[in-house]
């Protein structure tokens, strides 16, 4: 069989039902063999897309994303992405066409480096230096890929090996990989002795991350709540793994969490990191971040366990294993339902005194807050949600109130302008039927806008709603706030004519300038047939608050622009 | 109650255990011997800002698998931090963290010498004690092969500088565990 053939049999055989890609000269027999096989095959129209529809599509499926390129600029062109789902923990696999092997080290046509390139980005890599390599590699990657914590896996093929033939033998025995063996099970005595800290603690919170939703354990950590009236807050990448309905919820915490999630870090007494890595933006101040706190840290990469912040009770496994385990002796404890009375009623204090707030628009004037809360209740909150990186992205944090896990896409560690659209194809794909929605910025909508191609070419009816400020405008509020209101390249206009753009790439273009019409028109978006651009015209210098300066502790956040002193 | 853990756990009693040794690591890395194996470790070193004093890679007993050893300065770098990265590389098959009471740690190096004809004899003397050995001698200079622990060939530099110090090749460590191994 034609290895290129074989390729598409092994990745049939890891049950790929869906790749996005373009094709090019070193991938011409991957394509070739595509003719034949059983995939959809979403044609995009940058590699860059590419890549984040394969995050897309695992981020809201689970299952691993896959995407094509072609070598040199191809590849390269996937390393945003690759970066992307590095930094985010998103299982995807890459598979690029390199050139011929006699022309590798030559500088030949189309000749780059991928897989030097991509050694800081990747969980791991393949290159192909024989075809009968490829079952084997495939199998080897797709695990790699989806186990302990997920990441991005690249097979480099170069464009003769493709073409060779070899005998395929289905790859289907468990990965046995010397170096690679992710503990999942978590140690017992590390679970009792954790049980027996949070049935001491006065002041706790569980403190969740993205590893909560990539392991799928959003019943374990609701059930530990449960457990007790433990309070919840999530980082930027864990929203949705608990409900924001629930009373335990406290928001998110971080750099523009609320007020009561950072101020509940920094007076607890105990945190138990649940899938968490202590980001920056998590913890602001390093050395003056939960000054009072002891630390449960549990994850699946024991890298992570004391890197930013020390663990004082380390549990290196799978959150939906350990969890179970933690709640299951936690309630074998005797615990004094009533130790953690005083703690909720000053956590109930700080949410009435402190919650999210902004000044109403005045005169139909937009506020971006308040085209989040449209958007939820447009939805019904039932929607897959992506989202760009920026102002907005935080405004959906804060505002849209996520009760379900895989419901919403966005780029957290990389901050990726230019996500949100082909994220939202790939979901898109993954669940053809969910409403997705993209909401956008202005400033990101237009750096991978491109993919408005693809979703009118292969008839993906995904609804963006753009969040349209005429700025950069994250960059905007920093030059505002920390940098003497010196604006410097984060004026967008003027703008193209968002509804003529998409109406020239062949989708609907709306626009709404008037809050009193957002809410209607946000209805006929969704009950329009396919791909949708409506362009919501919000308050321009608007600033997303609460914050805690960069380099600052969680009781330095300013509340609002009074509170900002640079 | 379960063996091995405490009745109760109370907060004011844990504690994280200090990050840094103070003290210099030698790290035995066994890796597959596949292309980039290398790229990938030493590219993780200079991603991740851990700084690398020597660094030796050679074959083992078994052709598919090579090994990688390095040393650093547990005073700078968390050592358990380093160990931890290296192990996410798929390549990485098991690292010692070797402990130097009970490791034999050796390195070598050629020193080439300015020898003038009326202090040749101090130098082979200085080879001498510290069991070096010549391996060439042309007109003006003698190059000397010395092995041993790095404190040694550190020493054996401050000799043979004041003479001229022409060249100084180093191989960095190498280290074994003492005895009868695990």
């Amino acid at each position: 069989m034609r290895a290129a053939d074989a390729l598409m049999e092994s990745l049939k055989a890891e049950g790929v039902k869906d790749v996005f890609g373009i094709p090019g000269g070193a991938n011409l027999p991957t394509y070739d063999a595509l003719v034949d096989a059983p995939f959809r095959h979403i044609q995009v129209r940058h590699e860059q897309g590419a890549g984040h529809a394969a995050e897309g599509y695992a981020k809201a499926s689970g299952r691993v994303g896959v995407a094509f390129a072609t070598s040199g600029p191809g590849a390269t062109n996937l390393i945003t992405a690759i970066a992307d789902a590095m930094l985010d923990s998103v299982p995807t696999v890459f598979i690029t066409g390199q050139v011929r092997t006699e022309l590798i080290g030559t500088d030949g046509f189309q000749e780059a480096d991928i897989l030097g390139a991509t050694f800081p980005f990747v969980k791991h890599s393949f290159q192909v230096t024989d075809p009968r390599q490829i079952p084997e590699y495939v199998h080897e990657a797709f695990h790699i890929a989806s186990t302990g914590r997920p990441g991005p896996v690249l097979l480099d093929i170069p464009q003769d090996l493709s073409r060779a033939d070899i005998d395929y033998v289905p790859r289907t025995e468990p990965v046995e990989l010397p170096g690679y063996k992710p503990s999942t099970e978590g140690n017992i005595k590390q679970i009792r002795i954790a049980a027996k800290a949070l049935a001491n603690a006065r002041r706790p919170v569980l403190y969740t991350g993205g590893g909560v939703i990539s392991g799928n354990a959003s019943e374990e950590l609701r059930e530990l709540a449960a457990s007790d009236r433990f309070p919840v807050t999530s980082t930027l990448m864990g929203l949705g793994a608990f409900p924001a309905s629930h009373e335990n919820w406290l928001g998110m915490l971080g750099m523009h969490g609320t007020y009561v999630a950072n101020h509940a870090m920094d007076k607890a007494d105990l945190i138990v990191a649940i899938g968490a890595r202590f980001d920056d933006r998590i913890t602001g101040k390093l050395d003056e971040f939960a000054p009072h706190a002891k630390v449960i840290h549990i994850d699946i990469d024991p890298a992570e366990i004391s890197k930013n912040v020390g663990a004082h009770i380390p549990i290196v496994g799978d959150v939906k294993k350990v969890l179970p385990k933690l709640t299951r002796e936690y309630r074998a404890l005797q615990t004094d339902p009533e130790r953690l009375d005083a703690w909720w009623e000053t956590l109930r204090g700080w949410q009435r005194e402190h919650p999210l707030r902004y000044e109403p628009g005045r005169d139909g004037e937009i506020k971006p807050q308040f085209m989040i809360e449209a958007m939820r209740r447009a939805t019904g909150g039932d929607a897959i949600l992506t989202s760009d990186v920026g102002q907005h992205q935080m405004w959906a944090a804060q505002y849209y109130g996520f009760d379900e896990p895989r419901r919403w896409i966005n780029s957290g560690g990389l901050g990726t302008m230019g996500f949100g659209l082909p994220a939202a194809i790939g979901a898109k794909v993954a669940c053809p039927d969910e409403l997705v929605v993209c909401l956008a910025g202005d400033g990101s909508l237009i750096m991978n806008v491109q993919e408005l191609a693809t979703c009118v070419s292969a008839d993906i009816p995904v609804k963006v709603f753009l969040m349209n400020n005429g700025y950069m405008g994250m960059v905007r509020q920093w030059q505002e706030l920390f940098w003497e209101r010196r604006y410097s390249a984060v004026e967008m206009g003027p703008s193209p004519d968002w509804v003529k753009l998409a109406e020239a790439f062949g989708a609907t273009g709306m626009r709404c300038e008037d809050a009193a019409d957002l809410e209607e028109m946000m209805d006929t978006a969704l009950r329009t047939e396919g791909p949708v651009l409506l362009d919501v015209r919000v308050a321009r210098e608007e600033n997303c608050f609460p914050m805690i300066p960069p380099g600052y502790a969680a009781r330095d956040m300013v509340e609002s622009p009074r509170g900002v002193s640079s | 109650m379960e063996a091995g853990t405490p009745r109760s756990v109370k907060l004011e009693d844990l504690h994280v255990p200090g990050q840094l040794s103070g003290r210099k690591h030698v790290l035995s890395i066994l890796v597959e011997n596949k292309p980039g194996v290398l790229a990938r470790v030493a590219g993780l070193f200079s991603r991740r800002g851990f700084n690398i004093d020597t660094l030796a890679v050679g074959p083992t007993d078994d052709p598919s698998i090579s090994r990688i050893t390095l040393t650093l300065d547990g005073a700078v770098h968390p050592i358990d931090q380093v160990t931890k990265q290296l192990h996410k590389l798929v390549n990485v098959l098991k690292i010692r963290d070797m402990e130097p009471e009970e490791t034999v740690a050796r390195e070598m190096a050629l020193f080439k010498v300015s020898a003038a004809v009326e202090n040749r004899s101090e130098i082979i003397q200085f080879a001498e004690i510290f069991r070096a050995k010549i391996v060439d001698v042309a007109r003006r200079t003698m190059t000397i092969e010395v092995t041993g622990s790095a404190d040694k060939i550190e020493a054996f530099e401050r000799m043979v500088r004041p003479h001229g110090l022409v060249e100084m090749v180093r191989t960095g460590e190498i280290a074994i565990a003492r005895g009868g191994g695990d």
